[in-house]
C-alpha cells in the first residue's frame, strides 16, 4: 500500500511578468540564479532536504525549459520508485477542460494526483521564492497545535506590511483574521505563501469551492476554511526569504551572494542546493583576467576584469572586458573590448566587440517603467547585440539586433528594442 | 582496469588507485576512459579494483554519471573476492580477467576493450574495431608515437611492420629501442580472450602484457592503431603534474572541453566559485565550490578549496577540498586533498614538484 505522511504540490505555472523579457520564453521558476541555479532549485532542495519526496509540480506557462530542467528528478535525488517529482501540466477532459485558472484551481484538477499517495498532509509551495527552510519543522508546528491550516509567515517591516497579505494572530499563533494589501496593517506578518493543510480540509474545501471562478488560495481557500472555523496557525520564520519577482528584487538578491560572509550563504555544507549541472569543466582565468566581489559557474572563460558580479556557466568574457555589477547567465558569449555596468544579460545572448551596456544619463523606460527601472539594463535570452553600439541605462534588448537598429549606434537611456518576433 | 599502484606517484597514491586521481579540476582519471566508453556506445563496462578502491568505488557508486544504468548492460565493480577455489588477490591483469571469466563466458558480446583507467584522452572506440576488423587482427594494440623527453622507459614499447603488424613488443624496457609506446587499450574477440585466458590459468600465468601480448606476438596477429591525438598517462608525480598543467594551455581545453563529445564525471553539487576582494588569479583553473581571496598564478585548483587571504599559490596543483589559511606561499607544489594548511605556512618545491600532506586539524565554521 502507498502511504506518504506529507507531499508537496508546487506551483511552478506563472508567468512572472514584472521579471520582463527574462520571462517570455521561460516560466520564472525556470530563471537561472546564483551563477548555477535556477529559482525552482530553491523550493525543491528544500523538499528533499525536508524529508518531502513526493513533490507533484504545477506547469503552465512555457514550460519547456522547466521541464528539461527537472525531467526525472535526478539532481534532487527526486528520482524514486514511488513518489518523487511528477510534472503537471494541465490536460484535456471530457468535459469541461481548462486551464489552470487559479492556484487552488490548479491544485483542485490534481486531486487524483494527490489521492494516489494517501497523504494526511499536503504543503503547498511556490516557485518563485528563495530560501531555505525546513518543512519538516512547520510540520512539528502544525501537528502540535492541532491545526488544519498552517501558513508560512514572516515579520516585515510595518510600512511594507501594505505590500503583503497580513495574518492576525493571538498570543498562540492561531489567526483570527487576515488582509490582503491593507492600507493600514493590523499586524506584521506577512504570508509567504507556503501552506500545510490537512488533506481531508484541503480536499473538502477544493471540492466545495470547486466553481469559484480562479479559485485562489489566499482569495478563497483560506477564507472559506476560516469562516467555517477549521483552526488555522501561522508559522513564523526569520530566516533568509526574498521574493525575487521583480528586476531590481531579482538583481539585489543575486547582488546579495557575493558580499564577503553572505547572509543566504550557498557553501554551508547542511542544506545544500541542486541543481541539474550541464557543464562541468573548471573556470580558466587568464594571465590579464581580473575577478573581485564575483562568483563564476562552471566552464567559464574569463579574459578581462570582473566586478561585483554574479557569472554563470559556460560564459566566455572577452579580452579586456570590463563588468560591473551585472548578472551574466549560462553560455553567453560578451566580444572583447565590451563595458557592462549594472546588466542583466540572459542565456545564450551574444554580445560583439566594443559593446557599451548601461552607459549615459538616467531617463524612465518609455514602455513599461514599473518593470525596467532603478537604472538596470536587461538583455534577453538568445539575443543578439552587434558590435561598437552603446545602449543606456533602464533599456531592454531582446532579439537578434543589428546596427540598423541602434540610431548613430547608439539606444538612448530608456528605450526599449524588442524585436517583432520576440514580442 | 582500474586496480593499478606504483611507487612513482609517492604519496599521492597512499590514499588512492591511480585511477581515481583527480584530474583537471573536476574529472578523476577514469572518467576519460568511462566516458569514452559511453561515448562510443559500449554499454557493458567492467571495472576491476584492487589497491585502495575507497575512493574509486565513491566516485563509482553511481554509474549514473556515465550513463551506464541501463537495463542492457551496465557497470560492474569487480573486486577480488574469496571463493572456494580462489583465495588470491588480482596476481596481474590476465588474472583479474580470469577471476571474473564467468561474467565474461556470460555475456554475449563478440568484441572486448581493454584500457586502463590512467590515461587521459579521448578516443572514439568504434574507429580502433573497424580498424581491428579491417586488418583481420587477432588483438589490437593502440600506441602512440611519444614526443622526445618522455620517460619512455615506464611503458611498453614496440615495433611494428609497413602493414602495422607488432613485430617487437618489449615491456618497460632498459633501454627503449622506439619512441612508440603501448597505450595499454586494446581489441580482442570475447572467444580469443576466453581461450588465451583459461591458457594462462593453467600455466599459473596472471599477466596480460608479459604472457598474452608478449608470448603470442608470433603466433597471433597483433596489430598496432596508432594515434595522434592528446594521450597522456598520469602514474608518475611528474606526467601527473604535466597532465594538469596541460590544461592550461587553450587547444587541450579546447579539445577535452568544448569538442564533441564531452567528459562525464560524478556530480558534487558544489555552489559556483567564490571571488572575495583580494583574489587575483592568472592563468589558472579553478573548480566549482572554491572560495579565493588571495593571489594564484599558473595552477589548477579542484573543487571546493579555499584559499585564505594574501596567499601565493604559484605553479601548483591544489587538489579538492583543501583549506590554505591566510599568508601562506606555494609554489611548484601538489597539495593532497582535504589538507588543511595553516596559517603563514611557506611550501616550494626546489628542482621538482613537491607533495605537500598536511594533516591538521581544520575549524569549519
Amino acid at each position: 500500500m502507498i502511504k506518504k505522511e506529507m507531499i508537496a504540490m508546487l506551483l511552478a505555472g506563472g508567468q512572472g511578468s514584472r521579471l520582463g523579457v527574462l520571462t517570455s520564453k521561460v516560466a520564472k521558476p525556470a530563471v537561472a540564479f546564483g551563477g548555477k541555479y535556477r529559482i525552482i532549485d530553491f523550493p525543491l532542495s528544500n523538499c528533499i532536504n525536508s524529508g518531502v519526496d513526493t513533490v507533484g509540480v504545477l506547469t503552465q506557462y512555457q514550460p519547456l525549459r522547466l521541464n528539461t530542467h527537472i525531467g526525472i528528478g535526478i539532481p534532487w535525488d527526486l528520482d524514486r520508485n514511488i513518489g518523487g517529482v511528477t510534472v503537471l501540466p494541465p490536460y484535456e477532459k471530457s468535459a469541461n477542460s481548462e486551464w489552470y485558472t487559479g492556484t487552488a484551481n490548479a491544485i483542485y484538477q490534481n486531486l487524483d494526483y494527490m489521492e494516489s499517495f494517501n497523504p494526511e498532509y499536503i504543503l503547498i509551495l511556490s516557485g518563485d521564492h528563495i530560501y531555505k527552510m525546513d518543512y519538516e519543522v512547520m510540520l512539528d508546528f502544525h501537528k502540535a497545535n492541532n491545526a488544519e491550516v498552517t501558513i508560512a509567515v514572516m515579520p516585515v517591516p510595518m510600512e511594507e506590511a501594505s505590500r503583503f497579505g497580513i495574518m492576525i494572530t493571538d498570543e498562540n499563533r492561531r489567526i483570527t483574521d487576515f488582509e490582503e494589501k491593507p492600507e493600514h496593517p493590523r499586524s506584521n506578518l506577512a504570508s509567504m505563501g507556503i501552506y500545510i493543510f490537512n488533506w481531508k480540509t484541503l480536499k473538502e474545501a477544493l471540492l466545495t469551492m470547486a466553481d469559484q471562478p480562479a479559485l485562489d488560495f489566499g482569495k478563497h481557500v483560506i477564507p472559506y476554511c476560516h469562516e467555517k472555523g477549521a483552526p488555522l496557525y501561522a508559522y513564523e520564520f526569520n530566516g533568509y526569504w526574498k521574493d525575487v519577482g521583480t528586476l531590481s528584487s531579482y538583481w539585489e538578491a543575486n547582488m546579495e551572494l557575493i558580499d564577503i560572509v553572505p547572509e543566504f550563504n550557498l557553501y554551508e555544507e547542511y542544506w545544500k542546493i541542486y541543481t541539474k549541472s550541464d557543464i562541468l569543466p573548471p573556470q580558466y582565468m587568464s594571465r590579464d583576467s581580473v575577478v573581485e566581489r564575483c562568483i563564476i559557474g562552471e566552464g567559464t572563460d574569463v579574459y578581462g576584469k570582473v566586478y561585483n558580479s554574479v557569472i554563470g556557466c559556460g560564459v566566455t568574457i572577452g579580452e579586456g572586458v570590463v563588468v560591473r555589477d551585472s548578472i551574466i547567465m549560462n553560455n553567453t558569449v560578451i566580444g572583447p573590448g565590451c563595458e557592462v555596468y549594472k546588466a542583466i544579460i540572459a542565456e545564450n545572448v551574444q554580445i560583439g566587440k566594443g559593446v557599451k551596456l548601461g552607459v549615459g544619463g538616467e531617463a524612465e523606460n518609455d514602455t513599461a517603467p514599473h518593470i525596467y527601472n532603478h537604472g538596470l539594463m536587461t538583455v534577453g535570452e538568445k539575443s543578439v547585440i552587434p558590435e561598437g553600439v552603446s545602449v543606456g541605462k533602464n533599456t531592454v534588448i531582446s532579439g537578434v539586433t543589428t546596427a540598423a537598429d541602434y540610431a548613430d549606434g547608439y539606444l538612448a537611456s530608456g528605450k526599449t528594442l524588442i524585436k517583432a518576433e520576440e514580442r | 582496469m582500474a586496480g593499478g599502484n606504483n611507487h612513482r606517484m609517492k604519496e599521492l597514491s597512499q590514499k588512492r588507485a591511480i585511477c581515481a586521481m583527480p584530474v583537471a579540476g573536476s574529472y578523476r582519471s577514469i572518467d576519460f576512459t568511462l566516458s569514452n566508453m559511453s561515448n562510443s556506445h559500449i554499454q557493458k563496462v567492467a571495472v576491476f579494483t584492487q589497491y585502495n578502491s575507497r575512493s574509486l568505488n565513491e566516485h563509482l557508486s553511481s554509474s549514473k554519471w556515465w550513463d551506464f544504468g541501463r537495463k542492457q548492460g551496465g557497470l560492474y565493480v569487480f573486486t577480488p573476492a574469496v571463493t572456494v577455489n580462489n583465495s588470491n588477490w588480482y596476481r596481474g591483469t590476465a588474472d583479474a580477467i580470469a577471476q571474473n571469466l564467468v561474467w565474461l563466458k556470460n555475456s554475449h558480446e563478440p568484441y572486448v576493450v581493454i584500457a586502463s583507467g590512467d590515461c587521459v584522452y579521448k578516443m572514439d572506440f568504434n574507429r580502433l574495431l573497424e580498424y581491428h576488423i579491417d586488418k583481420k587482427a587477432d588483438i589490437t594494440v593502440v600506441c602512440r608515437d611519444m614526443e622526445p623527453g618522455t620517460e619512455i622507459e615506464r611503458f611498453g614499447t614496440m615495433k611494428m611492420n609497413e602493414d602495422f603488424r607488432v613485430t617487437e613488443f618489449e615491456e618497460k624496457p632498459l633501454q627503449a629501442k622506439s619512441n612508440t609506446v603501448s597505450c595499454g587499450i586494446y581489441v580482442i574477440r570475447r572467444r580469443n580472450l576466453i581461450e588465451m585466458i583459461e591458457r594462462c590459468m593453467e600455466e599459473e600465468r596472471y599477466d596480460f602484457v608479459r604472457d598474452i601480448l608478449i608470448r603470442y606476438k608470433d603466433m597471433k596477429r597483433i596489430y598496432a592503431y596508432k594515434i595522434k591525438d592528446y594521450w597522456r598517462n598520469i602514474a608518475s608525480v611528474a606526467d601527473y603534474y604535466g597532465t594538469n598543467m596541460d590544461f592550461l594551455k587553450p587547444e587541450v581545453r579546447d579539445y577535452f572541453f568544448k569538442q564533441y563529445p564531452d567528459i562525464y564525471s560524478k556530480v558534487d553539487d558544489l555552489p559556483p566559485a567564490k571571488y572575495n576582494p583580494g583574489a587575483d588569479i592568472r592563468n589558472s583553473l579553478i573548480s566549482s565550490g572554491c572560495i579565493v581571496n588571495g593571489v594564484v598564478e599558473n595552477s589548477v585548483i579542484f573543487k571546493k578549496s579555499y584559499i585564505g587571504n594574501n596567499c601565493v599559490i604559484k605553479n601548483s596543483v591544489i587538489l579538492n577540498d583543501v583549506y590554505i589559511g591566510d599568508n601562506t606561499y606555494i609554489e611548484n607544489c601538489i597539495v593532497e586533498s582535504r589538507d588543511t594548511i595553516r596559517a603563514g605556512s611557506r611550501f616550494v618545491g626546489e628542482g621538482g614538484i613537491r607533495i605537500v600532506v598536511e594533516k591538521n586539524e581544520r575549524y569549519v565554521m
